[in-house]
């Protein structure tokens, strides 16, 4: 049970990092980026391929993240130099970079068994021989990005940021350079999501050129679930409701196998738990259950 | 001026597309140079087993005469896991006209079978060549497909489980339902552990990166772990291994390459003599042989092979008469 209840965490400290950067264009910049796909694997691959060539695996992780943030800077720029659609120009990126991974890995799947990995230099700095040293390590990183996104969409760039995903020709009268804030924003995104890649490749012990595969929709389901739980009223909620709700999903998907369903029809039941958390404001007004029940109003999803 | 570059591209695309229906490797239809022979080789996926076969079968067919380069010409196209690609491979191979083609895999030799009924087919690393429709029986084919099977002896391989791990009373299995070898051999790990007083738990996946949890879900329900010849947690065996070594669970695999990449013991299949074997019957075909004849073969001695290492982490305690047995230890 305790073995279990470690393997949820770290599952969803791990992949919270990537619910973050589905949260930071989705949600912040209002962006349909689906590079996430590709980037959590070009993540992994770089990790994989440094350590398995022997480098160190801080090394690897860092170089990954430029992975990302490479690739994020390539969606972005398909769309602003270009104007590709943002949804177009996210799946241009994911397509193209299933070969580069795979011309990154070399090979199909690159083998970390008992490798040097982040994960096992930080257990053996613990103690004791720990089942919880993967979720710890976790959290600590997913601390360390939960305040550095925090911190960074209080500066003023970072509000810049916001408000070009709230009001892009309303930021852009005002002077600041949309084009820019878009790449920011994708770049950053997509660096966390490689972050996430290359921890989950160290956490498993392999990468490959699937890993992923449905990425998005496990990100995209835990931002929902985290802020239909956890509520998004201020910045810092929404933040902690986004890596809350990557714990949940991984929780919801532990439950799935224990209690023998297919987890191919869990694909079936994110959907509707998305759906319910998507539909609910909208059923709360028909059952009147909110004050703006009386008056017609807007509902975003 | 503008309605004479429409005509114009229009032109110019027309001249392609009637010379790329032209046939591009300078061979038409029966004027092959006489020694060449052309073969097509289809894999669905990367791993060490399927690599390994297709390693085998070309290094007999080198030793026999057909050394690629000199009278053979080799077309590979490997799908690297996406379905769609594999179609396309399939004919793009037919379309190439190749004399023989090797399929390697399930899903490989599906995806060919349903592009051509003439040309013959090898396959090799099938589990069972029957049920995914590919031959009428094993004894005669009937179709242009033969070849050899992996079925792997199921039924030895969970003794196997029950003589390392005495006091085991559950098995986990780690697979992906969607594949048919997969499912196929599940129902057999079923019945064998049926016979021998043993409970089977299951964990399906769709894909690579659902391995792990898979797993962890199965710590706590079981006590011993054992991995069909499944291509997807194939591509993952090492999420597997780790949850297993973590938890003191014996992991016992359906071929050798799992064994090599860290779980603990396997009673199997050699892939690269697999493909060695098949080369053996891909030349009876290239003297004229016709497929629809010749029964699918299996491999004809099993290897023993175990993992030290493995053993050492999952705590498990090898008895003597099985290291004096192995085939092949791993330290």
């Amino acid at each position: 049970m305790l073995y279990a209840l470690a393997g949820t965490l770290e599952q969803g400290l791990l992949y919270a990092l990537m619910a973050l950067g589905v949260y930071l264009t989705f949600r912040v910049l209002n962006y349909a980026d689906l590079t996430v796909d590709g980037s959590f694997t070009t993540g992994g691959a770089i990790a994989a391929s440094i350590i398995f060539a022997g480098g160190s695996p801080w090394l690897a992780t860092a170089a990954a993240v430029i992975g990302g943030l490479l690739a994020g800077l390539i969606t972005g720029l398909l769309h602003t130099a270009f104007r590709i659609t943002p949804l177009l120009s996210g799946i241009l990126t994911m397509t193209a970079l299933y070969s580069i991974n795979l011309r990154i890995l070399g090979r199909a799947n690159v083998p970390l068994l008992r490798a040097d990995t982040v994960i096992s230099r930080f257990n053996s700095w613990l103690p004791l021989d720990n089942i919880y040293g993967a979720s710890l390590l976790g959290l600590i990183i997913v601390l360390l990005a939960v305040s550095g996104l925090y911190i960074f969409l209080k500066t003023e760039i970072g509000l810049a940021l916001q408000a070009t995903g709230d009001n892009e020709q309303m930021i852009r009268a005002q002077g600041v350079n949309t084009n820019h804030m878009k790449l920011l924003g994708l770049a950053l995104s997509n660096g966390l999501v490689a972050i996430s890649g290359a921890l989950v490749a160290q956490n498993q012990q392999f990468a490959d050129a699937g890993m992923g595969i449905g990425m998005i929709v496990a990100g995209l389901a835990s931002v929902i679930i985290g802020e239909a739980l956890f509520g998004k009223r201020t910045l810092l909620q929404h933040i902690i409701a986004v890596v809350c709700g990557s714990i949940v999903y991984r929780a919801v998907l532990a439950l799935v196998l224990r209690l023998g369903l297919a987890p191919t029809d869990f694909k079936l039941l994110t959907a509707l738990i998305v759906v319910i958390a998507l539909a609910s404001p909208q059923v709360r007004t028909w059952l009147g259950l909110t004050k703006n029940s009386r008056k017609r109003g807007s509902f975003d999803a | 001026m503008r309605k004479l570059l429409v005509v114009g591209m229009v032109l110019v695309m027309l001249l392609m597309v009637v010379s790329g229906c032209g046939d591009t490797s300078g061979n038409t239809a029966g004027d092959e140079s006489a020694d060449k022979v052309k073969l097509g080789i289809i894999q669905v996926a990367e791993h060490p087993a399927l690599d390994a076969a297709r390693q085998g079968f070309l290094d007999t067919l080198a030793e026999n005469g057909y050394k690629e380069g000199e009278n053979l010409i080799v077309d590979y196209g490997n799908a690297q896991g996406d379905k769609n690609v594999l179609k396309t491979i399939a004919k793009d191979l037919v379309a190439g006209g190749c004399d023989l083609i090797l399929a390697i895999a399930t899903d490989s030799a599906q995806a060919i079978a349903a592009e051509t009924t003439e040309i013959p087919i090898l396959i090799t690393a099938v589990t069972d060549p029957v049920a995914a429709k590919l031959v009428q029986s094993n004894e005669k084919p009937g179709t242009n497909v033969t070849g050899t099977n992996d079925m792997n002896p199921i039924a030895d391989q969970i003794a196997l489980l029950k003589k390392l791990a005495p006091q085991a009373k559950n098995i986990g299995v780690v697979y992906n339902a969607g594949e048919v070898n997969s499912v196929v051999q599940v129902d057999v790990v079923k019945e064998a552990a049926a016979d021998l007083g043993l409970n089977v738990v299951e964990a399906t996946v769709a894909n690579t990166s659902e391995v792990m949890q898979a797993t962890q879900s199965l710590v706590g329900r079981v006590d011993s772990i054992y991995i069909p010849t499944d291509n997807t947690v194939a591509s993952s065996i090492e999420s597997v291994v780790k949850v297993a070594e973590e938890n003191a669970i014996p992991v016992v695999a359906g071929e050798a390459g799992m064994v090599e990449r860290g779980a603990l013991a396997t009673l199997g299949i050699d892939y690269e003599r697999l493909g060695r074997q098949t080369a053996e019957m891909a030349l009876r075909i290239l003297k004229g042989e016709k497929p629809q004849d010749m029964p699918v073969e299996s491999q004809k001695d099993m290897e023993l092979l175990i993992n030290m290492k493995a053993a050492e982490l999952m705590k498990v305690t090898i008895p003597d008469d099985l290291k004096k047995q192995a085939d092949r230890i791993i330290e």
